[in-house]
This record gives structure tokens, C-alpha cells and sequence, in this order.
């Protein structure tokens, strides 16, 4: 694998994430239980299709095939994609939505803090503009699951509910491999594994405050970033997302 | 409905040396939240530098019925209006 192989790599994983995920939430769209909330979400689906943008640009200039962010998006099959699995994962109910993101938010902020620091002037620039937007998210997608968990007995059921169904899918956003170890060797990106200290520092500290306990499992989905193995719902997804493309190649409004 | 969240008036600034005015309302848990609400709600297109919310019962509000007594007799005061000086050019648009 050579540097720019790696490098393309890297940049599919941060814009699917992003593009998977802002998929997900758009889904709330005119559906959250409160208008506030609905348009909260829209504007944290936006923020993550805007990053998407910026990275899938940049994987589609390091591949050299003359291909867009947006050919990138529309126009893969499932195998393709390097998205972690947590972001495919169905949304569920609001507060199993919130605790994905919640779980997901403070991961990309760590990780696009690192980013600033990039070797690669095109990425510090891109971690940046984004971190500012993620700070957001995370503030907000914090308070929800601190509110919800240490909130009604049902809420708070339906949080440890979702902290319980998320959790293994965590481990993948910590895991390393080649890519990333080029990646390391480069200046970069940093190695996912030397995120996660602070991520379980933030994650004891917030769900002791929303009174969630945390699975004792280390067990960990895998298959996602290296697109080895998603999961069954990503192409239901990207049915939904990629169908006008699909139907009406290269359609333009 | 008993379960809803308490209704919050929203204050955005514009900009540096304006005062915040009143743009809405939205509901939320608390203050903080009402914040977070606001700032998704109504600053999504770069409309504001500070935002102040208050809950909307602490707002004392004249009552309409009294539209009369309170504002009628200042309809008849037009010397009440800075308009009868004149104001030199230089001074420009004020």
C-alpha cells in the first residue's frame, strides 16, 4: 500500500462517517418530538454533509481519477464505504439517536483536535473548520444524554437500553490497522488507539452524571472502516440516499 | 399539556453595539437548553453575536385593555418629536 493509498483510505473513513451519520439524523427531519429538536438535528445533519463535502473533495483530488465528492457519495456500493459501523446502525428511538451521537461526537472531536496538527495542510484546514461545529455537537448530544438518563425511570431505561446496544460497536473507532499506521508514519493522522484514554475519561465522567453504567464488555464490532463487513443496514441506507442518482444519472438541480 | 416544556422568550444581538431584540419564543428544559434551542432555531444563518433567554412567565406585560389610558393621549403631543430643530449638514444622517 503505498502513502497515497493510505491517505485515500483515511479520507473515505472521516467523510463516510460524516456522510453516514448526517444521513441518519437528516432521517428525524419533520419527525423529532419537538420542533426544537427537529431543527437542532437538520442543523447537525447539514454541519456533517458540509464536512462530508470537504473530505470526500479531498479523497476524490488524493484518488486522481477525476472523480467529485459527490460521484464519491452517490455512486459506491456498500463495500466501498469505510465508515465505522456505529453511524449505520438504525437510529431507534430519540434517545437511542442521541446516545449514538453522543458516543460518535465526542470520538470526532478528539480525533479532528489531533487533525489540526496534521502534516497535511489540506486536512488541518478541513479539522479546523469542522471542530468548531463538533464542539457544538457534542455540548449538545451531552446535556440530551445526562438529561434523558438521569431524567424518568423510562427514560433513563431506554438510555441504558441504548448505551447497552451501542457500546460494542465503540471499540471500532479505536482500532487500528496499516492505514493507519501509515498514516502515523506520515504526520498525518493520529493513531486511533491513542484517542481512547480521554474518550473513557469523558465517558466514566458523563455517564456517572446521567447515572448510566457503562458495559463491562470490551467486545467489539469490526468490519466497518475497513469495509471488510458492514452491516446489513447500510445498503438500506444508501438505497434511500444514492436512489435519485441511481434512477437519473447525473440529474442536477 | 402538563408535560410540555416551560415557554422561553428568546433576545438575539445582532451585532457588536446593538441591543438584543426580541425574535421569538421556543420551549426548553431550562436555560441552558433555551440557549442551545435558540441558537439552533435562530442563528442558524449568522443572524446573531449574544443570545439572552427569559422564561416567559417572568415577563411582566402592560395589558391590552388599557391600550387607552396608556398610549392615546401621547397621539395629540407631536412636540414630543425632535423635529422642529433644524439639523445643521454637517452633522449628517442621524
Amino acid at each position: 500500500m503505498t502513502r497515497d493509498e493510505a491517505f485515500l483510505q483515511f479520507l473515505l473513513r472521516m467523510g463516510d462517517n460524516t456522510l453516514v451519520l448526517g444521513h441518519r439524523v437528516s432521517e428525524w427531519c419533520g419527525h423529532a418530538p419537538v420542533l426544537e429538536e427537529d431543527i437542532a438535528l437538520a442543523n447537525t445533519a447539514l454541519d456533517l454533509i458540509g464536512q462530508t463535502q470537504m473530505w470526500l473533495a479531498l479523497a476524490g483530488e488524493v484518488q486522481g481519477e477525476g472523480k467529485s465528492a459527490d460521484d464519491l457519495a452517490f455512486l459506491r456500493d456498500a463495500w466501498d464505504f469505510r465508515n465505522a459501523l456505529l453511524v449505520e446502525v438504525p437510529n431507534g428511538d430519540f434517545g437511542r439517536t442521541l446516545m449514538r451521537q453522543f458516543l460518535f461526537d465526542s470520538w470526532h472531536k478528539l480525533m479532528l483536535e489531533r487533525l489540526k496538527g496534521s502534516s497535511d495542510e489540506r486536512v488541518a484546514a478541513i479539522a479546523e473548520k469542522a471542530v468548531k461545529e463538533v464542539t457544538y455537537h457534542v455540548e449538545r448530544s451531552r446535556d440530551t444524554v445526562i438529561g434523558l438518563g438521569d431524567g424518568t425511570e423510562e427514560s433513563h431505561a431506554r438510555m441504558q437500553e441504548a448505551l447497552d446496544y451501542l457500546w460494542p460497536y465503540v471499540g471500532e473507532l479505536f482500532t487500528g490497522d496499516a492505514v493507519d499506521a501509515e498514516m502515523v508514519a506520515a504526520g498525518i493522522a493520529p493513531d486511533p488507539a491513542s484517542l481512547r484514554a480521554d474518550y473513557d475519561a469523558i465517558m466514566a465522567e458523563v455517564m456517572a452524571e446521567a447515572t448510566l453504567s457503562i458495559p463491562k464488555s470490551g467486545f467489539a464490532h469490526k468490519g466497518g472502516r475497513d469495509g471488510r463487513m458492514h452491516t446489513e443496514h447500510l445498503g438500506h441506507l444508501l438505497t434511500s440516499m444514492q436512489w435519485l442518482q441511481r434512477a437519473y444519472p447525473g440529474a442536477r438541480w | 399539556m402538563k408535560n410540555e416544556w416551560p415557554l422561553w422568550e428568546i433576545f438575539i444581538r445582532g451585532q457588536h453595539g446593538m441591543s438584543h431584540r426580541h425574535v421569538g419564543s421556543l420551549h426548553a428544559p431550562d436555560a441552558a437548553m433555551a440557549i442551545k434551542n435558540a441558537r439552533d432555531v435562530y442563528t442558524r444563518r449568522n443572524e446573531g453575536v449574544s443570545i439572552w433567554v427569559v422564561e416567559a412567565q417572568h415577563v411582566a406585560a402592560s395589558s391590552p385593555s388599557d391600550k387607552g389610558p396608556l398610549y392615546e393621549p401621547s397621539e395629540s403631543k407631536v412636540y414630543r418629536h425632535p423635529t422642529f430643530f433644524d439639523i445643521p449638514e454637517e452633522v449628517g444622517a442621524m
